[in-house]
């Protein structure tokens, strides 16, 4: 086993592990604290496999400014403790762990299965120049349009979020 | 040498299910919405390993757009719960029954 397998497999698990933990905390801030460094963990995985400015970008987008986003919200609402009994909550969780365990067994027994000797992907690195060049010569059209998603995002937060303040038109109506 | 191309497929498929698990066993809205995330973050990481073991910068460039798709959905998703929260004064999915007959 080389170097960067082991590096592989420790990161696989400390990934793994933080993104169990974090889905099954009662306390919604617990979980974004746990989902951050299984974020990290998979932002160390993208650059091991040879992605580091998608790993920078995992950072910052998505354990920097997404979970960030969270903890705003989380501490802007006030979240009452659900009335949930255990039981309710157990036959809640038997039909997820049954159908989760059946993928992982059939993606198990798919990967194990292989006739083919498993190859071990060879380390190569596309960097940040290499990476924009490639985006904007083939995916010119789809980066547009995901900035256009982004405008779209943005306007209707802002629709959503605005406040219970009356319309101009209606203050009128309702002055006389 | 780094790991067979199949192990990647194999922790992504665990990410996975506990995202799928997390957004449909939780009543939390907050924690769907996580659930997702993880779910996106883990197809995200099948497409990093396939870019690497065929070569191809494609994978990376989608990566990109799911970053952009997930970023675009917490901001309405977070709004929709501000929005919720404001109007029903509770973020537990189970209480949106209004329809119900």
């Amino acid at each position: 086993m080389s170097f960067y397998s082991g590096f592989f497999y420790i990161l696989a698990i400390v990934t793994g592990i933080a993104t169990f933990m974090a889905i099954t905390r009662r306390q919604a801030l617990h979980a974004i604290v746990y989902l951050i460094i299984s974020f990290f963990g998979t932002a160390l995985l993208f650059y091991l496999l040879g992605a580091p400015f998608l790993a920078l970008l995992e950072v910052i987008i998505y354990a920097g400014a997404i979970m960030v986003l969270f903890l705003f919200i989380i501490m802007m609402i006030q979240i009452r403790p659900s009335s949930q009994s255990r039981g309710a909550a157990l036959k809640q969780w038997l039909p997820a762990i049954v159908l989760c365990g059946i993928a992982f067994s059939l993606a198990a027994a798919m990967v194990f299965a292989d006739p083919a000797t498993p190859v071990p992907l060879t380390p190569a690195t596309a960097g940040p120049g290499e990476l924009g060049r490639f985006l904007f010569q083939q995916y010119w059209f789809p980066v547009e349009m995901a900035s256009f998603l982004l405008l779209i995002a943005l306007v209707g937060a802002l629709y959503l979020g605005r406040g219970e303040e009356k319309s101009p038109v209606q203050q009128r109506e309702k002055a006389p | 040498m780094i790991v067979p191309f199949s192990h990647v497929l194999l922790l992504a498929v665990i990410l996975f299910g506990l995202g799928a698990a997390c957004a449909v066993t939780r009543r939390n809205l907050i924690m769907i919405l996580i659930g997702v995330e993880i779910m996106l973050n883990a197809a995200g990481l099948v497409f990093v390993g396939a870019s690497l073991k065929w070569q191809h910068l494609d994978g990376q460039a989608f990566v990109i757009f799911i970053f952009t798709v997930a970023a675009a959905e917490v901001a309405v998703g977070l709004a929709l719960i501000v929005f919720l929260q404001r109007r029903t004064g509770s973020v537990n999915a189970n209480r949106y029954n209004l329809l119900k007959g």
